[in-house]
């Protein structure tokens, strides 16, 4: 007869385990304790628990990263544009030092708030950074991927932040982004970095702002074509015996 | 005294592919009749001599010529590993020069357009032979089509291979541009083929990689690099070897072409 159980669950040691699921405030698994089922709903409970942001309960980073890559296989196979967008709290330093560390984190739990409210229910808003968001457009075209930004950082731009009884703090993002190449499989890394140099960007032009990356033309004009000849052409003839 | 380590012992057999699956590059042209396949199969050719396992994948899907320049007369193609007549380890087949081939049919009107189809079994087979190889080498097609382009995305690196011709050179730069814009290339390698005569490779290179910088330059922080990968200069016995339908490495391992083709296999290992 085969053995049920390869392991004997009463000699599991979850003390911790349950402490931590507790502390995170995730509610413990209503099914007999130490049951197959029961370790069963701990154990994605303690899976759903490292996959966010203690903070602000988005996504954190290691699962972001995970999803990003699997958008990037998902444009290659069916060809949707994607959206990535960055965000980072403008002087964000400033809060910290002027306000201390507990206001910072009430602002950052309150654009974390604003952005999940903003974005469409497909979308996927992760903390990447102390300050830093990220988000996941699929299916998204390019004019959509503008407004949706716009609404992101318009949304943030509302908040009034109460950081002591009675104390309001105004809050601005600025927003970088950049669409996955249609058809192909990119790698994460070049897809953050185009994203990142638009954040860049908008910080540079003054923050409380979207910058997109410019859609380039790839068509060649009569002007290349022209360059690409003149100086061979002189080359060729002075070489002719 | 060290005994558990042997100097003369190879540090890591060469047969094994490297960590993360094979190197992929995709060999392309722009405009068609340049020397595209030629160079692809030589290149693997060399490359196999080196001691890498290559596949060189047919990446033209219908108008494949890479069977008529090895002289194959396959009966297994792309198309049935495609259509599940066939598994994917019966239609890889040995090549003359010690690579692999899969090879794939000709005049097959339906893989002239990209369907999503093909492209999820092209996606799904790159996968499967990628940790089979030290190198995939892919043959694509002229021109910038979605079948061809998207031929190219399966590659980490592409070889754009153009002859000095006028036409040849405008293709190439049309090509080059539009993997810069639209694949977020960074860096091309070229092949200058039928070069006139030493350092011509260069110049065109230079002259590319000029136009390229005023026209596809613009965008904030991106820098792009076309990188001279080799000169292969018009050579009588590369002529010989297209006629017969030989690895002109094989037939004609001491000419200044194969030489070209192995400084190029060369380089690329780095």
């Amino acid at each position: 007869m085969p053995a049920k159980t390869l392991i004997d669950a009463n000699a599991l040691d979850l003390d911790q385990a349950l402490q931590l699921l507790q502390q995170a405030g995730a509610l413990l698994p209503d099914e007999p304790p130490r049951s197959v089922a029961w370790l069963q709903a701990v154990l994605n409970a303690l899976c759903d628990l490292s996959s966010k942001d203690a903070l602000t309960g988005l996504v954190n980073r290691r699962s972001f990263e995970m999803s990003l890559t699997r958008e990037v296989d998902r444009v290659a196979r069916s060809g949707e544009a994607a959206l990535l967008l960055i965000l980072d709290i403008d002087h964000f330093k400033a809060v910290n030092d002027t306000h201390g560390h507990g206001a910072g984190d009430l602002v950052i739990c309150a654009v974390a708030k604003a952005i999940a409210q903003a974005v469409r229910p497909m979308d996927l808003v992760a903390r990447v950074g102390g300050e830093e968001f990220a988000i996941i457009l699929p299916s998204c075209a390019t004019h959509v991927g503008l407004i949706v930004a716009e609404r992101v950082r318009q949304r943030v731009a509302e908040l009034s932040v109460e950081i002591t009884p009675g104390e309001m703090l105004g809050v601005t993002v600025s927003l970088g982004g950049a669409f996955a190449p249609q058809w192909v499989r990119s790698s994460t890394l070049l897809w953050m970095e185009r994203a990142d140099r638009q954040l860049y960007r908008a910080k540079a032009d003054g923050r409380n702002r979207t910058c997109l990356e410019p859609q380039i033309d790839s068509l060649v004009s009569a002007e290349e074509k022209g360059m690409l000849f003149t100086p061979l052409n002189l080359d060729t003839q002075q070489d002719l015996p | 005294m060290n005994t558990t380590h042997d100097p003369a012992a190879p540090v890591a057999p060469t047969s094994r592919p490297a960590r993360g699956g094979a190197r992929t590059l995709a060999v392309t042209s722009g405009k068609g009749g340049v020397g595209k396949t030629f160079v692809t199969a030589n290149l693997a050719a060399a490359l196999a001599a080196r001691g890498q396992k290559v596949l060189v994948l047919d990446a033209d899907l219908g108008l494949a010529n890479l069977d008529v320049v090895l002289n194959l007369q396959p009966k297994l193609t792309l198309h049935d590993v495609f259509t599940d007549k066939a598994t994917l380890d019966q239609a890889i087949l040995p090549a003359p020069g010690g690579f692999s081939v899969l090879l794939a049919g000709s005049g097959m009107v339906e893989y002239s357009r990209l369907t999503p189809d093909i492209r999820d079994k092209l996606l799904h087979i790159i996968d499967l032979v990628k940790p089979r190889f030290d190198w995939v080498l892919l043959d694509t097609g002229a021109g910038i089509s979605d079948v061809v382009l998207f031929a190219i995305s399966l590659a980490s690196d592409v070889l754009v291979v153009a002859t000095p011709e006028p036409t040849s050179l405008t293709d190439a730069y049309a090509t080059i541009k539009v993997l810069a814009t639209q694949q977020e290339r960074r860096q091309v390698g070229l092949l200058v083929n039928q070069a006139n005569r030493v350092g011509e490779g260069r110049l065109i290179c230079g002259q590319l990689q000029q136009v390229l910088q005023r026209f596809v330059g613009p965008i904030p922080g991106q820098t792009f690099k076309l990188e001279l990968m080799g000169e292969v200069r018009a050579d009588q016995a590369v002529r010989q070897a297209v006629l017969k339908r030989q690895l002109m490495l094989e037939h004609y391992p001491g000419c200044d072409a194969a030489q070209a083709i192995k400084a190029l296999a060369t380089k690329l290992l780095g």
